[in-house]
């Protein structure tokens, strides 16, 4: 339940918070990057950056999680809190929230950063904004969190002056982690919050993980080949692994594509997938939906190939082909091969070195 | 898809519904640099429609009465009374001019004051995130504020002995959630495909009366926890986004020249070697 009381004097708030989310005795990787961007604003503001873990049997993670640049970590240890769950974890953080009053809070974007930081804002009726790909303080030493809006097109500067803590969520791979120290000194608090077996209102009941595909992934990749609704079929995407694997790319999708139940959920592109900035991206049959674009346009070269010439995904192109996927897709990979065949060494990427 | 019989069904489902103009044809005016929204469609968020098409499959299997709610300018009666068409029971629509501006925060909490006098509720459904604010907050704020349980990109809904199993899908894999009702889902888009209007539901519609308006005295929303000036965030400017330019070469014709002619210039550009 929200308390309608007027926001506290915001002079009372200090330090910067880092939610650290964590998976299988390990940290996710949102949460390391986001520790390097909390370290900056914490030193920007002259205050100290604070990791907060609930979780059980996680003392281990939480010196861990000191070695990207935490001056403290907080843990709550809770057998309730072994994994996610949306109303223990928001009572934790809500309770700590108001026991020690940080400036700022920092999450990551993830499907648990949102269903936790969406419930918990509501709680404790402060601003949270989402997806934030930068961070400033204004001169009366406001967070201006900026995220893009309509798919990128334009950047917002969110502030929330009045009310305290400033929230903001902050996706994958947006910030790069900072190097790991493991002698880094930091210290690990345990605190007690409040917890009851009545807290737990929802049970997670079955988990299936999703199959990790080997090889190289698309986040990793320097050539990304991928393939949307226009593909038609799961079994046409072997033709765009062998485009990928004769480039030394890998192979990603959009939302549609996913959705049809084609190619796993783990190499979707765009604004509830990943991010990818590869320097050549291959967009075959893809419409370039907004959502789409918010996961690929900061790709150094954008090829596109599709049926269409309205297609909204050529307006980005640095080269386009207006085809039928059926018949380019194979011509290129003809033309690749016989390349190689002629002689000319293997065309596969540019090692990142040479450019 | 089984559910456990009729017994301990949801007996009213609300379905929170967002009016939002269509994300293809959003453009930036290139003369003042801002976002054309005048003369732009408008649709229901596509999560959204998921979301009561949804509550239209358990009203198909096991009963139960919809009420589609959203908070808006009386402009989103269109997509209430799609809504309606489509095969909600009834809908309601929180208009007032004092919640011009509410972000998430006041949202959450007027949706919610509405929800309650709604009452009688087992199920809340929400879409995955908005096309325009694209935060995803409301759904899980609506459950902070009601105290509910809630279970966040749910693809798949069944009741069992009166208890909600939901799917979820997370970064890493699929989870199924239990809990018991009353609860709130967020629905993914795209888990199902929403049905078209009917020509009953439009008869229904026609006749009137499905499409009730409040204000926030109607429900006794707080003025002073409501609208621009009491978000606690604004939205201090809006940059363009000045992607890069683009060569934007478009290769058409015979597909082999095509790719002859792409190839060439990758390799100039020295994004593949040859
Ligand atoms: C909340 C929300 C989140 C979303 N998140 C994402 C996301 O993360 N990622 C994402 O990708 N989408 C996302 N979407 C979906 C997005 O709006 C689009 O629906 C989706 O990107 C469309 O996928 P597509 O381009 O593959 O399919 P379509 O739009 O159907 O396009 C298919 C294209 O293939 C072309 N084509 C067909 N046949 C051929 C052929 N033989 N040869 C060549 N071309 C052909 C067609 O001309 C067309 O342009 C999201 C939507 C919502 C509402
Ligand atoms: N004005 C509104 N009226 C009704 N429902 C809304 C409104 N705004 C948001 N919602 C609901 O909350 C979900 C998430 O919205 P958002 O947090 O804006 O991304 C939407 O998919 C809707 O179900």
């Amino acid at each position: 339940m929200t308390d309608g009381h007027p926001p506290e004097d915001k002079t009372h708030f200090h330090g910067v918070w880092v939610f650290l989310e964590h998976r299988k005795q390990g940290l996710r990787d949102v949460s390391a990057q986001l520790i390097g961007e909390g370290r900056r604003l914490a030193d920007l503001r002259g205050t100290t950056l604070t990791g907060v873990l609930p979780g059980h049997g996680v003392d281990d993670l939480a010196r861990h999680a000191i070695g990207y640049g935490l001056d403290r970590v907080i843990v709550v240890d809770d057998p309730i809190l072994e994994t996610y769950a949306s109303r223990p974890y928001a009572q934790v953080m809500a309770q700590l929230i108001r026991r020690h009053k940080p400036e700022i809070v920092l999450y990551g974007a993830s499907k648990n950063g949102r269903d936790l930081g969406g419930r918990l804002h509501a709680i404790l009726e402060t601003g949270l904004a989402a997806d934030c790909v930068k961070f400033d303080v204004d001169a009366e030493g406001n967070l201006d969190m900026i995220r893009p809006s309509f798919g990128g097109k334009s950047l917002a500067h969110i502030l929330c002056k009045k009310h305290r803590p400033q929230m903001a969520s902050v996706r994958r791979n947006v910030f790069v982690a900072p190097p790991h120290d493991p002698t880094r000194p930091g210290e690990v608090v345990r605190e007690a919050v409040t917890l009851t077996p009545a807290d737990v209102d929802a049970a997670l009941l079955e988990f299936e993980e999703f199959t990790k595909e080997g090889g190289l992934q698309p986040e990793q990749a320097d050539i990304v080949v991928s393939g949307g609704y226009g593909m038609r079929d799961p079994k046409n995407f072997a033709m765009l692994q062998d485009l990928a694997d004769l480039l030394g790319g890998a192979v990603a999708a959009s939302r549609k594509a996913v959705d049809s139940g084609w190619v796993p959920k783990m190499i979707q592109v765009g604004q509830t997938g990943m991010t990818v900035r590869p320097k050549l991206y291959i967009a075959v049959g893809i419409s370039g939906a907004v959502q789409h674009l918010a996961g690929m346009q900061e790709s150094d070269k954008i090829v596109v190939i599709n049926l269409d010439p309205k297609a909204p995904l050529f307006e980005i192109a640095d080269y386009g082909i207006v085809g039928d996927l059926f018949e380019v897709v194979p011509e290129m990979i003809r033309q690749l091969r016989a390349l190689r065949a002629t002689g000319a060494s293997v065309p596969t990427a540019v090692p990142a070195t040479a450019r | 898809m089984t559910d456990g019989g009729t017994a301990g069904r949801p007996r009213r489902i609300v379905v929170c519904i967002k009016q939002v103009p269509r994300a293809q044809e959003l453009q930036v005016d290139p003369v003042t640099q801002t976002l054309k929204r005048v003369g732009v469609p408008s649709e229901i968020n596509p999560p959204d429609a998921n979301a009561l098409e949804m509550a239209l499959q358990l009203k198909d299997r096991l009963g139960t009465e919809i009420v589609v709610l959203s908070m808006g300018p009386t402009s989103f009666d269109e997509s209430l009374e799609r809504a309606v068409a489509m095969g909600a029971d009834r809908s309601v629509l929180l208009t007032d001019r004092i919640l011009g501006g509410s972000d998430t925060v006041p949202t959450a909490y007027a949706l919610s004051e509405t929800i309650q006098k709604i009452g009688g509720y087992d199920l809340l459904l929400c879409g995955e995130e908005t096309t325009d604010a694209s935060t995803g907050h409301v759904g899980p704020g609506i459950a902070g504020h009601l105290d509910l349980p809630q279970i966040t990109y749910v693809s798949e809904i069944r009741i069992v002995d009166g208890k909600v199993r939901a799917r979820r899908t997370a970064e890493d894999g699929t989870e199924w959630w239990g809990t018991t009702m009353p609860c709130l889902c967020t629905v993914n888009f795209g888990c199902n495909r929403p049905r078209e209007p009917t020509l009953t539901g439009k008869i229904r519609v026609k006749r009137g009366g499905l499409v009730t308006h409040w204000s926030c005295a109607d429900v006794g929303i707080d003025p002073k926890k409501v609208g621009l000036f009491n978000s606690p965030t604004i939205v201090a400017k809006v940059d363009t986004v000045r992607l890069p330019s683009r060569s934007g070469q478009i290769f058409s014709g015979e597909p082999g020249a095509s790719v002859r002619k792409l190839l060439a210039s990758l390799v100039a550009d020295r994004v593949i070697a040859a």
